[in-house]
């Protein structure tokens, strides 16, 4: 037996992604890094049947903030300035992915040992993409309706349960 | 020991891997932009099947691809190389094994008919072929994202199901690297194993699995955990005790979930499976009548076919029984050192430890299981070494015996501390629930 092993690239199970980790849902339910941004959904303080669709573009960082009826946030007003559920909902992606994961996808390089974006990002306005994210957060609660399976799924050998302690 | 018998490794398993690895160079930096190094590596898997009977296939295929034209029929073919390859390797390190643990195996019965042709799977083939051109450096985020059409069109359906699974996970790993360009490392082998898998899968016509009924006695040896962003799955190994005599087998269950629902309340999510989870938690063997067993050795887990039974000590079990159960031959598209998953139970040590699989979901730690003296477990074969991973382990911590079990915490978790941190985290799956019923059917 050799005592190193094989190189990651030669390791069916080498490790890629990080797991997600645990964050409290109640008021950021849903956060992603899909379609050239991070978005997500952010529950209303007020409203029980209300949402808040937010987003922050990779690249430009260009802001946008709608509720699930089209109308536009009250706090973002269509500027550059972050409103509360901008806010919260980077905070929740940091807690979420951590920060470097974040950072890469924003393209931005925050200074080591930061752990606020904000600084480093330059915020514009953007055009707003509610109804895309909306539907994002919709396919993902979907999930929850897929019913168990017992299919033997062979292929989830190559898919460990880690501990969350683990990289 | 078994350690020292599975210290060398079979006749011409490196160079098998070799062939197999100049494949999967290839799929790097795409089969679109084929250097002269890496052409001469695909023409050497082909020249690797000189005289068996996909010989002519792989020749033909992998000519054209070569030369620049890449179809679904060529990538099939060169897939086909891939499974066979590493095929040959799971076959080589299974004879060994046998050998070294005395470990008896029923011979692969002949194949039934071909299943019903499926009908979901071009979109699939079309991202994978996307893929295979792009070659791994080549992956941005629109490219990694282009699979979620197809997953959410096989989850649709029953037996898209396995697929789905497997493009979902390959498709989130894509996502979280891309783009790859800047990626300082790729995991070639795996992404490799991954593509291969999915377009196997993405073929019509695949042979249907041999089943049969099966009646008996299940007696638990462990669980073992996968998860990845949308799937939590439980696997359970056990031996079945018929009239016939004994049998190792594994049973599955396994649940849609989302990224932010993970470690011990991932458990919430298989609520519907009481009686197994029940017989992991509280240590009890199950009575199963009528449930079907395949050739390879899975049992369909059924509740309705289920009666929890006495108590029973995996430990126990193991001892008892392991070295007479017979063990299935895995099923030849599935046949990949990766696959493979034997029990084992070591008093002594032995082999090396892996801790890169202690799922979150359970009681085992890297401390609990460095202080073991026996553990129960998985060998398996990766990173060119056989480790252990262990399902459960007995242990002296602080002068007191300690037993811990991968399944332990299938009806939440036994410790105080972890129960509580479960008790906050399982709200995730409860505010996620009321979101869905909230603004879902609207």
């Amino acid at each position: 037996m050799t005592s190193e092993g094989a190189a990651f690239e030669r390791r069916s199970t080498a490790p890629v992604m990080a797991p997600v980790r645990a964050r409290k849902l109640a008021k950021v339910p849903f956060v992603e890094l899909a379609e050239g941004r991070l978005q997500g959904v952010v529950s209303s303080g007020s409203d029980v049947e209300r949402v808040y669709v937010s987003s922050i573009t990779a690249a430009e960082h260009g802001l946008s903030c709608n509720t699930n009826n089209n109308r536009p946030c009250g706090g973002l007003g269509g500027g550059s300035r972050p409103c509360n559920h901008l806010k919260a909902l980077l905070e929740a992606a940091l807690a979420q992915y951590g920060v470097q994961r974040v950072a890469r996808y924003l393209k931005v390089e925050p200074p080591s040992g930061e752990t606020d974006l904000w600084p480093a990002l330059h915020p514009v306005a953007a055009p707003q993409r509610a109804a895309e994210v909306f539907s994002s957060f919709l396919r993902h609660l979907a999930y929850l309706e897929v019913p168990p399976t017992t299919d033997p799924l062979p292929d989830l050998q190559w898919f460990p349960a880690t501990s969350q302690a683990v990289r | 020991m078994l350690a020292d018998a599975l210290r060398s490794r079979p006749a011409g398993f490196g160079e098998v891997l070799a062939v197999a690895d100049g494949l999967d160079d290839a799929l790097v930096h795409g089969l679109a932009r084929l250097d002269d190094d890496r052409a001469a590596a695909l023409e050497a898997v082909a020249a690797a099947f000189g005289s068996s009977p996909l010989a002519g296939r792989a020749a033909d295929a992998i000519g054209k691809i070569v030369a620049g034209t890449v179809t679904d029929e060529h990538l099939a073919a060169l897939a086909g190389c891939r499974v066979a390859l590493l095929g040959a390797a799971h076959d080589a390190l299974i004879a060994q094994f046998d050998a070294a643990a005395g470990r008896a195996r029923d011979p692969r019965p002949a194949p039934p008919g071909p299943a019903e042709p499926g009908h979901l799977t071009a979109g699939s083939r079309s991202w994978l072929r996307e893929l295979a051109l792009a070659g791994w450096r080549g992956v941005d985020h629109e490219l990694a994202a282009g699979g979620a059409p197809a997953v959410r069109a096989l989850l649709a359906e029953p037996t898209g199901r396995r697929l789905a699974v497997l493009l979902d996970g390959f498709g989130a790993e894509l996502r979280s690297a891309a783009p790859v360009a800047t990626l300082p490392r790729v995991p070639v082998r795996r992404w490799a194993d991954l593509w291969t898998r999915a377009l196997v899968l993405s073929q019509d016509g695949l042979p249907a699995e041999p089943s049969a009924p099966a009646e008996g006695r299940l007696l638990i040896l462990g669980a073992d955990l996968h998860e990845h962003p949308t799937v939590f799955r439980c696997q359970v190994h056990a031996l079945l005790e018929t009239g016939a005599g004994v049998r190792l087998v594994r049973t599955s269950v396994a649940a849609a979930k989302v990224d932010t629902i993970s470690g011990p309340s991932a458990w919430r999510m298989l609520s519907a499976f009481p009686i197994l989870l029940g017989a992991l938690a509280e240590h009890r063997s199950v009575e199963v009548a009528g449930m079907t067993l395949t050739a390879a050795g899975d049992l369909i887990w059924d509740e309705s076919r289920a009666r929890p039974g006495e108590p029973a000590d995996p430990f126990t079990t193991a001892r008892v029984l392991l070295a007479e159960a017979v063990a299935s031959s895995t099923a030849p598209l599935d046949r990949h050192p990766a696959a493979i998953a034997e029990p084992v139970l070591l008093e002594g040590g032995g082999f090396e430890v892996d801790t890169e699989r202690l799922p979150a979901a359970g009681p085992l730690t890297p401390e609990l299981v460095a202080a073991a003296d026996a553990v129960l477990g998985l060998l398996r074969f990766d990173g060119e070494r056989w480790v252990v991973q262990p399902l459960a382990v007995r242990a002296t911590v602080r002068k007191k015996p300690v037993v811990a079990h991968a399944g332990d915490w299938a009806l939440g978790p036994t410790d105080a501390k972890a129960a509580k941190a479960e008790a906050a985290a399982g709200g995730a799956v409860e505010v996620l629930r009321e979101r869905a019923g909230r603004l879902l059917r609207k």
